[in-house]
């Protein structure tokens, strides 16, 4: 029935998460309790190598950055649609591999696009 | 276990003019790369919409309902026709629009192959058997004219259309997907026929779940063809956008999705059409009433076109409330003409767009009979045609909606419908008075060129010769829904 | 209570807070980090649903490429004073009817819901013995196959319109 499963397989991962927070936070909590707190202004100012900070910590980025993002994006999902068919390749044969390529092929034209109006480029 | 690949020649048959419409707009992308002219982008563009029309005539013979891709995609008269109608919309379009782009300094080839993507994500819609395929149907349609709203980056405008657009189309994606969720946990399955066949089998038609999600869906649909209240985005973006992508978006989009609704509600939710229907009529007197109110006090003409265009969207709801295959006829023959009248009257719109003119509000138009007669005459003719005035095709195109509509029993909405239609002549005529009766404030210079002349060629004459000879339309209508 | 209620009741609830913690942070890189805790207790949503390769997708593709971009997009904006704001619209007293309302509908059919009888061949058994993946596989790129080639032209579009909308374009 639906909604009766209980992923058990993926225990482990749970013990991970949990004993990977547990060091996580413990450290923190641990610096908090045992560590003096003598806090003036020089020490609390952010570290720059010696030279004292000029303006915000944030800046505004470059919309290059987006268009990077943005295509990772687009290809990290390409992959994605990758896993499925590699694993069940054996039994899709040569349909399957048609299929992917189709997939690809068209998607590489988008690459093909993206190179020539010279989006890689970080002028 | 062996896998069910049952794909044929006859599944790809079927789906060559989407085939078609995406190579030619993969050719597009990178016939871009290399040429400098973009008129050649866009003949290549009007070549392949003709390549791909002549496939859907081709397949035209086909005249029982055919399902293929493991019942993903159906191929039917009704599907077909509404292809004939995407491909109209984007031939003339990508007429209007090449001397406009360039005007503009946004003469780019993505444009026309955006054009060529949304156009087969239209069809895609038209032809959808599976709610899935449905979904990414209008998604690749939606992605494509966001894009092509925001087309003019360095117009503030252009940009704040593509925003509002983008941000309300997901809202309402979000809408379908939820109301697909909530059919799917109930049924148990996506696809359209099995839904219609779950429905009657295990009698959930009374079910407030499968309410819900069918209302979600209404409210989705209702978003892409601008039913109100789901039409705020509306004006401001098809003022926004660039004009030619808003008569694109005027028919297009809003032709896909009644094209889909006719599908879902008639086809998916048959049994519970006593529940839409209920849904459906106050959405279309809202519809109508705010389309032509708010339309009297506009005094840019894109943003009352885009008022009018509300107005005719509640209109083509009516066939399908009407509820039956000839109600559904009315509506889209309705559609038919409203896209000849409707991007006619946009061509003589981008018309007036001049360098350094922007020629968008209704003053522009004072006097425009004496210095430019075919123009006015032509505009007169479209604006005749959008108010439902007779010998034109609108006219006709309300007549039968109308006709159905009392057939079905649904008079006093009738009668509604009329008056509102009687309203929105006002605003219509309005430009027919400032054309013929006052006189000039400035000089008016056309842009013409050939395509634009052939554009408004075709779409007056239609316009005219539908209105006069209305059946052969209403019988090719009838010829290709028989049968859904 | 069933160790399937708890486990759903644990991330149902968390989501919810955690959506709320979203929407209402003064600092947009603070409602961002939050959202990649929710990305997180959504691939664990996906695990109780038995689709593991969506769960891994869900961190893979959300707390990997989204949150990246989202970071990017507002690094981009670069919002000083928004932050310093009243976050609400002047609207929120409709919106928040409207909710409410919402939540009324959706709290009246809860005891409609019927729970179907399993439909289909895809079972919790057959698909722990075949693996999530493989089933995926083969439902995808036979069945599925004309909705996977149209996403690729999705893709391209997506392509195409983070081009045209952000580079700049060599005039």
């Amino acid at each position: 029935m639906p909604g009766t499963y209980i992923p058990t397989d993926y225990f482990p991962v749970l013990v991970i998460l949990l004993i990977a927070s547990a060091i996580g936070l413990g450290a923190l909590v641990a610096g908090i309790l045992v560590r003096p707190r003598r806090p003036y202004a020089q020490k609390l100012t952010p570290y720059e190598s010696g030279n004292p900070p000029i303006g915000e910590p944030r800046s505004q980025f470059s919309v290059k950055f987006y268009i990077i993002a943005m295509l990772f994006v687009v290809f990290d999902v390409e992959a994605v649609f990758m896993y499925p068919w590699a694993v069940a390749y054996d039994k899709l044969g040569i349909f399957g591999f048609v299929e992917m390529m189709l997939f690809m092929f068209i998607l590489l034209i988008g690459y093909i696009y993206v190179w020539k109006k010279g989006a890689f480029n970080w002028e | 276990m062996d896998l069910p690949i049952t794909i044929t020649l006859m599944d790809i048959r079927a789906i060559v003019p989407e085939l078609t419409l995406i190579c030619v707009g993969l050719i597009i992308m990178l016939l871009d790369l290399v040429v400098k002219k973009k008129d050649l982008v866009a003949l290549a563009g009007i070549a392949g919409t003709v390549l791909a029309l002549f496939g859907t005539y081709k397949l035209y013979g086909v005249t029982d309902t055919q399902f293929v891709f493991s019942n993903m995609f159906v191929l039917d008269g009704y599907a077909n026709f509404f292809k004939v109608i995407f491909y109209i919309n984007l031939i003339l379009t990508i007429c209007i629009s090449i001397k406009y782009m360039e005007i503009e300094k946004s003469s780019f080839g993505e444009y026309y192959a955006l054009l060529l993507f949304a156009t087969s994500g239209m069809m895609i819609m038209a032809s959808a058997a599976d709610l899935i395929v449905l979904y990414l149907g209008l998604e690749l349609m939606a992605l494509s004219t966001y894009i092509l709203t925001g087309l003019m980056r360095k117009q503030p405008r252009s940009n704040e259309a593509a925003i509002k657009y983008f941000f309300l189309g997901a809202f309402s994606s979000a809408f379908l997907l939820y109301g697909i969720s909530l059919t799917y946990g109930m049924t148990g399955t996506t696809n359209i026929k099995e839904i219609a066949f779950a429905i009657s089998t295990l009698g959930i038609a009374d079910n407030p779940i499968m309410y819900l999600g069918l209302i979600f869906m209404i409210v989705a649909f209702s978003f892409k063809v601008a039913l109100a209240p789901f039409h705020m985005w509306a004006p401001d973006v098809y003022e926004g956008a660039p004009t030619s992508i808003t008569a694109f978006m005027s028919v297009g989009p809003k032709a896909a999705g009644f094209a889909v609704m006719g599908r879902i509600l008639m086809g998916a939710f048959g049994d519970m059409q006593a529940q839409w229907v209920t849904v459906l009529i106050p959405l279309a007197v809202l519809t109508m009433a705010t389309g032509s109110i708010i339309a009297l006090s506009q005094t840019n003409i894109k943003r009352m076109l885009a008022y009018s265009s509300i107005a005719h969207a509640g209109y083509i709801l009516l066939g399908i409330i009407a509820g039956t295959p000839e109600g559904l006829t009315a509506s889209v023959n309705y559609l038919m003409i409203y896209t000849f009248m409707n991007i006619g009257a946009f061509a003589i719109v981008i018309m007036l767009r001049s360098k350094g003119f922007q020629g968008e509000n209704l003053d522009d138009y004072k006097g425009l009979a004496k210095s430019h007669p075919v123009a006015a005459a032509l505009m007169l003719i479209f604006m005749f045609s959008l108010a439902g005035i007779p010998p034109t095709a609108g006219f006709i195109g309300k007549f039968y909606v109308f006709m159905e509509l009392i057939g079905s029993g649904y008079t006093p909405l009738a009668i509604i419908a009329i008056i509102f239609s009687a309203i929105s002549a006002f605003f219509y005529l309005r430009i027919v008075v400032y054309m013929y009766m006052k006189d000039a404030e400035q000089e008016i210079v056309l842009t013409q060129s050939p395509t634009m002349n052939i554009a408004l060629a075709v779409t007056s004459v239609m316009v005219l010769v539908l209105g006069i000879f209305p059946s052969f339309l209403l019988y090719f209508v009838r010829y290709s829904i028989m049968g859904y | 209570m069933t160790l399937q209620q708890i486990y759903f009741g644990y991330f149902a609830t968390m989501m919810t807070i955690i959506s709320l913690l979203v929407v209402s942070r003064k600092n947009p890189v603070h409602s961002v980090l939050w959202m990649l805790v929710l990305f997180v207790h959504m691939a664990g949503l996906y695990l109780f649903l038995n689709a593991e390769f969506l769960a891994a997708v869900q961190i893979i593709v959300y707390a990997g490429a989204i949150m990246v971009l989202f970071l990017f997009v507002i690094m981009l904006l670069n919002l000083r004073k928004e932050e310093k704001e009243f976050r609400l619209q002047k609207q929120w007293p409709v919106s928040a009817v409207t909710a409410v309302l919402f939540l009324v509908v959706l709290v009246s059919i809860l005891g409609k819901i019927t729970v179907l009888p399993e439909l289909g061949e895809y079972s919790i058994d057959m698909i722990n013995a075949q693996g999530s993946l493989m089933t995926i596989g083969n439902v995808l790129y036979t069945k599925y196959l004309l909705p996977f080639e149209i996403a690729s032209v999705l893709l391209l579009v997506a392509i195409v319109g983070a081009v045209v909308l952000a580079k700049k374009r060599i005039e």
